[in-house]
């Protein structure tokens, strides 16, 4: 009974201090130290089945309770708890409020949301569907990272094997200076430079390939139409999907590389081999990373695409004009007039907000399974180190 | 097996070339190597033609300086003249205004998801909302600050709203970098710090945070980077001014990416070309001088990995 008392010193001097101005038996027979027989009999005087250990633990607590530094423990502890949940709280409340405001004008809907492809919200009768810009927005984001993630994947080689170490350096940094180009300015140079340039690739595709729908020019030489965006889309996602490739491919464990070199590969083999099936999940998931930006890019979209004449029939063809998500948003900022058409408006928002969260969670289970920083390659590199020692 | 007993009467007639490899691996080795050069080249092109366009259609107002002290007030696309002081101004003071509060949070976020949550599962939810949130499209940010902000709560449209939607845009960048910072603060340093008797709160503030300082300011720059250049928050939460217009809690403010959208409509006049251009290359080089100015604080932060 008393030895777990006996056995912590340290506690004790200061607990008459902590318990401020009322000395008891027990402190005095305690702090005697050697005295731990008293100790057992003074308890077991006083015993009704209850034993000598809950008087320590309140001592402890009440230590615990020490002066120095607790409130501004408290404090901080408490704000940086708060700062953790506001931002739980924040994604929480993005998702509530676009629904709330969103379920009066869906209910008011006198046609499918999903699958009518009809905009035309507020007034009398107000109908409107999401099918043509979720096509759209998903057609036109998908051919983006098909397009980005070759290229972001050579580049990312580019930089961590191929190029001298003097030169690859300042290529990252160039790559990464895309990124710091507003998304207005893809825009601009976009419409007026880029566009131009694509016609005969766009005249190309559709002699070729024109008998598939998907790849049907309508009549015209419009050159604001999906496949632009797509490219253009593909050089805004090519930083980040760069960046996080060219991090996985960096990691890659010396002795495998070094390992497919010594059994003979060329560097290309080495590469297939070692650092691609090592990188497999990062790039995954940078591709999905990318996929989650395009499909939320908004000015430049604005820019370039066409928005189809309301007459005009539906075109499902990469060639044709067309709206997305963001870009229907954007473009009708200024028609928030009334809570119905506004609620229109938030509800197409809330289907992009939906879409990147899936997008963007797939991303994230994806390193989580099975990314390099994760057990496995870890295991691997420690197993390896361990043989080389 | 087989091959090798095949061989065997080949090797005393001819000698066994180990040097080189079979003609179609080596023709794939060069031929990857031809593919990952030229994605390099193709990934620069863009870039090289986007700042060329920029920089040869916008450098000569940039030159003069009415171009840092004036407003647009009174110009029409027509006439030329006029600065962008009010849109430099708006966008500094929306971008300064998202820092402040986004900063905190997002500071204080980090230290809780490395030094008070650790492995718990709520700070997994924390860190998984933050991946979230690093994903929500500016749009989304800007439509959520609208339902709130305008047609729940019946304000205006300001400068202030559009600096709570890019606080949901900045929060995530500086969060994150943060975290990697202070995982980076080796764990001899905090309890050296709790073996002096130091509380868990000072030792977060006096040693921890001052000595991922350098990384904490990298991320902060890299975030305002990437709030400057938005446009869609700006578009829908606050109208574009050609005034000078310093207050974020009313009437509408001027900031360069709203610029360069008013008169992109009238390229073809050489006046509003001009200006478009300008205040494109205006908004590359603040977010460059951010990003620069990020890296160079970075190169010479104080953690040093063991």
């Amino acid at each position: 009974m008393s030895s777990p008392d006996g056995t912590e010193p340290p506690d004790r001097p200061a607990e008459p201090a902590a318990s401020g101005g009322e000395p008891r038996i027990e402190d005095v027979v305690d702090t005697t130290g050697p005295a731990a027989v008293h100790f057992e009999t003074l308890t077991d005087e006083n015993d009704d089945g209850r034993p000598a250990a809950p008087e320590p633990e309140e001592s402890k607590k009440k230590l615990d309770l020490g002066p120095v530094g607790h409130l501004g423990d408290r404090l901080f502890s408490g704000l940086a708890h708060g700062s953790g949940g506001l931002v739980v709280v924040i994604v929480a409340f993005v998702g509530i409020f676009l629904l709330a405001l969103a379920i009066p004008s869906l209910a008011d809907n006198n046609t499918s949301f999903l699958f009518s492809r009809v905009w035309e919200p507020g007034g009398s009768d107000p109908k409107f569907g999401i099918a043509a810009l979720f096509y759209t927005t998903i057609i036109s984001s998908i051919i983006a990272m098909l397009i980005a993630v070759p290229i972001a994947i050579g580049v990312a080689l580019f930089v961590t094997y191929y190029a001298p170490r003097r030169i690859a350096t300042p290529v990252a940094h160039a790559v990464d200076l895309l990124a710091a180009v507003p998304s207005i300015v893809y825009g601009l140079w976009g419409l007026l430079f880029f566009a131009p340039i694509l016609l005969p690739v766009i005249n190309g595709l559709s002699a070729a390939l024109g008998w598939i729908p998907l790849f049907e020019k309508p009549i015209g030489d419009n050159v604001g139409v999906i496949f632009t965006i797509s490219v253009v889309l593909a050089i805004m996602i090519l930083p980040v999907v760069t960046a996080i490739s060219r991090e996985i491919f960096a990691q890659t464990p010396i002795a495998h590389r070094e390992g497919a070199l010594a059994l003979g590969s060329t560097k290309w083999e080495m590469i297939r081999m070692a650092v691609l099936p090592y990188g497999r999940s990062g790039v995954t998931s940078a591709a999905m990373l990318g996929l989650g930006r395009a499909l939320g890019e908004t000015v430049a979209v604005m820019i370039i695409l066409t928005v189809p004449n309301g007459n005009d029939p539906w075109n499902s063809s990469i060639f044709a004009g067309g709206e997305t998500f963001a870009s229907k948003i954007a473009n009708n900022a200024a028609e928030f007039d009334t809570p119905e058409k506004t609620g229109a408006f938030i509800a197409a928002g809330l289907v992009l907000f939906v879409v990147t969260f899936l997008v963007n969670s797939a991303a994230r289970l994806i390193v989580a399974r099975s990314a390099p920083g994760a057990k496995r390659p870890r295991r691997n590199r420690r197993a390896t180190e361990g043989a080389s020692v | 097996m087989t091959a090798i007993v095949e061989n065997k009467p080949a090797y005393d007639g001819k000698e066994l070339d180990l040097s080189g490899k079979s003609g179609a691996r080596a023709f794939k080795n060069v031929l990857a190597t031809v593919l990952i050069v030229a994605a390099f080249v193709i990934a620069l092109i863009p870039l090289i033609w986007i700042l060329w366009t920029v920089v040869s259609k916008g450098y000569h107002l940039l030159l003069s300086a009415d171009w840092w002290s004036q407003s647009q007030r009174g110009v029409t696309v027509r006439r030329e003249g006029g600065g962008a002081y009010h849109a430099i101004m708006g966008t500094l003071i929306m971008a300064l205004i998202t820092a402040v509060i986004a900063v905190p949070i997002a500071v204080l976020g980090a230290v809780y998801l490395v030094e008070y949550g650790k492995g718990t599962k709520a700070a997994r939810a924390v860190s998984f909302m933050v991946d979230i949130l690093t994903g929500v499209p500016s749009i989304v940010a800007a439509l959520f600050i609208y339902a709130v902000w305008i047609t729940i709560f019946g304000f205006n449209r300001v400068g202030f709203a559009v600096s709570l939607a890019l606080v949901l845009l900045m929060l995530p960048v500086v969060l994150r970098s943060t975290e990697e910072m202070l995982k980076l603060v080796p764990d001899e340093l905090r309890e050296a710090s709790y073996a002096l008797g130091v509380p868990k709160w000072k030792t977060i503030l006096k040693v921890v945070v001052p000595t991922a300082f350098g990384g904490i300011v990298t991320g902060v720059m890299l975030g305002l980077a990437r709030v400057m250049g938005e446009t869609a928050p700006l578009l829908i939460l606050v109208g574009y001014s050609k005034n000078i217009n310093l207050n974020p809690f009313d009437g509408f403010m001027g900031a360069l990416p709203t610029m360069i959208n008013q008169d992109r409509t009238e390229l073809a006049l050489q006046p509003a070309a001009d200006r478009v251009w300008s205040a494109a290359l205006t908004l590359i080089l603040l977010v460059l001088a951010l990003n620069l100015l990020a890296r160079l604080v970075a190169r010479f932060s104080t953690i040093k990995s063991k």
